[in-house]
């Protein structure tokens, strides 16, 4: 370690090989390297997700039977939701970006754990195929929707265990990456970047990891038992063999509120990110956002029972959490506040990764507000169940992280490919995505008030001319994002080299070459200034010492 | 940054006190399971257990030696652990 810093220049990770051919990948413990296996597996898993939607989308153009039966449309939401949610958002962000990006924002070489990490791969991709392959086995695919409530999912015939201990395992995935950022802030920091420098991603990615540690376990143990009274007829949560079917429920959103943190958070901190950059400005209200991640990760535990407010639970727990779940929306609200402040009076340079966050701020919004609706209990009664919960989760978790991811790799894939992509093409896919997806879940907070339940194949008459307009909108989505994914592959064969730092950015991953050097410094940085300091912009060009 | 180890050395007999105490306590438990102490009973077997555990945690663990940073992450786990019975026993309680 450490002797290669003579020559003349390093070797960038990508050229790196300590392996022979496809080994060198899947047997690299390169922080790097494996945050692009998760980028690849998680894409791959996206795509298979949209599809499901897609078919999905199709089913609903007509009133009656259009293209599936009953039985297959309920194995289709419940595998696109497994999929979207377990293997792609609940995952994402961090362990694409966060293992790429969290050790060179801190000025580390790598991750505290590298064998772990890798380890950690292996674990989702495991838990990746318990899910999938409960499609091609006898019984047929899971249909107890994504969140699993009993009694229907120790009742059904249909594969069950096996997507659970899918989500058992991802679940191990998420704890030790969780583990793995936790002890990498403490103890690989390097000199000089005291908590309070670290860039407000790290801080993002640290308030998840804590979630990813403290509450995953909840929602493992919620798994086995359920697994275990299937097998063994144990009477644990169904009330047939003497169990309590709401102790599920408040066990699995004990675990899956939480949860939506873990989706949002190191959104929110690439947002931080971004909105700097191309504001030229030094973000509005530093500590406040950091605090704000602390905040959010902490009142996210005490909010769960808003997803039972009309499961027979007591009217005490209904008031209670229906008062909790007011108290989230503050700090995010700070947030949004202090990104508008941060824009306001900046020298704004309207590229492309900043459109999607202008685009993720809009919907993530409504995605937000419409989340009151939900949490006071005399709205929530009227829409709970219905396409509106359906609309407000998509506007939080699509609108919301999975467009802010999409921002993060048009962000950082010069910097993690050293290649260029065309901004022309990359903004022109966003306003197909804006008006697409508008078109596909506004219409559904209309549906659902209107109502028009969720999770259903078939509807009233009535409903048909909005379920065609929000099909013709999934169609425009989805050319928005082949128009921006064909984009990026694009430029990952073709695209012209990229510089060290295209944007301007003023975090350390911008100090170093595009693509990084396979041990990312070659002399370990002494940081003296706050993460967002343009005061001195051209002298961090030239690295700072 | 901080020490990379924290050279404490417990004498072995302590071991064996904690040890000592682990196992009476642990047939206390098993006694007073014969004893009918009505609705407190769950909650004392609790207590006894609570006991025996902050002394594997301290002692066999070592949290009582080292850096206090891993005793804030042992009260986040512990605290969030027990907001979580509270607020659900508001469900629970007021059925
Ligand atoms: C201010 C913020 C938010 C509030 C007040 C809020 C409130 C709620 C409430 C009360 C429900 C239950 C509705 C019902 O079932 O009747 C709900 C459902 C949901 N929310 Fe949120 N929410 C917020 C933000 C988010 C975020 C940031 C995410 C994810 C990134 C999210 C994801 C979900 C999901 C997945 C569901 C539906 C789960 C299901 O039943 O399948 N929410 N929200
Ligand atoms: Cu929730």
């Amino acid at each position: 370690m450490g002797s290669a810093t003579l020559i003349e220049k390093a070797e960038n990770y990508l050229e790196y090989k300590a392996h022979k051919g496809i080994f060198a990948w899947l047997l690299s413990t390169d922080h790097k390297r494996i945050g692009l296996l998760y980028l690849i597996a998680m894409i791959s898993f996206l795509w298979v997700g949209i599809t499901l939607g897609f078919i999905m989308k199709l089913e609903m153009l007509t009133p009656d039977k259009t293209i599936v039966d009953a039985q297959t449309y309920n194995a289709l939401f419940t595998l696109h939701g497994v999929i979207m949610i377990f293997l792609f958002i609940i995952p994402g962000i961090p362990a694409i970006f966060g293992n790429f990006f969290l050790p060179i924002q801190i000025g580390a070489r790598d991750v505290a754990f590298p064998r772990l990490n890798l380890f950690s791969w292996y674990l989702y991709i495991t838990g990746g195929l318990f899910a999938i392959a409960s499609l091609f086995l006898q019984g047929g695919p899971i249909d107890t929707g994504w969140t699993f409530y009993v009694p229907y999912s120790i009742r059904t015939t249909t594969n069950v265990i096996l997507p659970l201990l899918g989500a058992f395992i991802l679940g191990f995935s998420s704890i030790l990456t969780g583990l793995n950022f936790i002890t990498t802030v403490h103890r690989l920091r390097a000199p000089g970047m005291t908590f309070f420098r670290l860039p407000l991603f790290v801080w993002a990615l640290y308030a998840t990891a804590w979630i990813q540690v403290v509450a995953t376990p909840v929602v493992g143990i919620t798994i086995l038992l359920v697994v275990i009274e299937r097998v063994l007829h144990i009477g644990i949560f169904d009330p047939a063999l003497g169990g309590d079917p709401l102790l599920f429920q408040h066990l699995f959103w004990i675990y899956s509120h939480p949860a939506v943190y873990i989706m949002i958070l190191p959104a929110m901190g690439v947002v931080s990110e971004i909105i700097p950059t191309f504001a030229r400005r030094t973000i509005f209200g530093y500590k406040v956002i950091a605090f704000s991640s602390l905040a959010i990760a902490l009142i996210g535990y005490f909010v769960w029972a808003h997803h039972m407010f009309t499961s027979g639970m007591s009217d005490t727990a209904r008031m209670v959490f229906s008062l909790l779940t007011f108290l989230v929306a503050v700090p995010s609200g700070v947030k949004v506040f202090n990104w508008v402040a941060t824009l306001y009076k900046g020298s704004i340079e309207l590229r492309a990764p900043l459109i999607y966050v202008m685009m993720f701020i809009f919907l993530f919004s409504i995605g937000g507000l419409t989340g009151l609706v939900l949490g006071s209990l005399a709205t929530d009664i009227h829409v709970t169940d219905t396409y509106f919960v359906v609309a407000h989760f998509h506007y939080v978790m699509f609108g919301g992280t999975a467009i802010i991811l999409f921002a993060a790799l048009h962000y950082w894939f010069p910097k993690m490919f050293g290649k260029m992509y065309n901004e022309k093409l990359a903004i022109a896919a966003t306003p197909f995505i804006f008006v697409g997806f508008n078109l596909l879940y506004f219409t559904m907070f209309i549906l659902g008030y209107l109502g028009m339940p969720r999770r259903y194949w078939s509807y009233l008459p009535e409903y048909q001319t909005l379920h065609i307009i929000s099909t013709v909108g999934s169609w425009v989505l989805i050319l928005g994002l082949i128009i921006m994914f064909a984009n990026l592959i694009y430029a990952l064969f073709k695209g012209k080299p990229a510089e060290a730092n295209p944007w301007g950015g003023v975090t350390l991953e911008w100090t170093i070459p595009s693509p990084p050097p396979h041990e990312n410094f070659d002399k370990i940085p002494n940081v003296t200034n706050g993460p967002y300091d343009f005061s001195h912009i051209n002298e961090t060009k030239d690295g700072k010492s | 940054m901080e020490k990379e180890h924290n050279t404490h050395l417990i004498p072995y007999g302590t071991y064996v006190l904690v040890w000592i105490s682990l196992v009476s306590l642990t047939v206390l438990t098993v006694t007073m399971a014969g004893v009918d102490f009505g609705r407190i009973a769950l909650f004392l077997a609790l207590l006894i257990a609570a006991v025996k555990s902050t002394l594997v945690i301290n002692y066999f663990m070592h949290i009582k030696f080292d850096d206090a940073i891993f005793r804030v992450f042992l009260f986040v786990a512990l605290a969030t652990l027990a907001s979580i019975f509270i607020l659900t026993s508001t469900d629970i309680f007021f059925r």
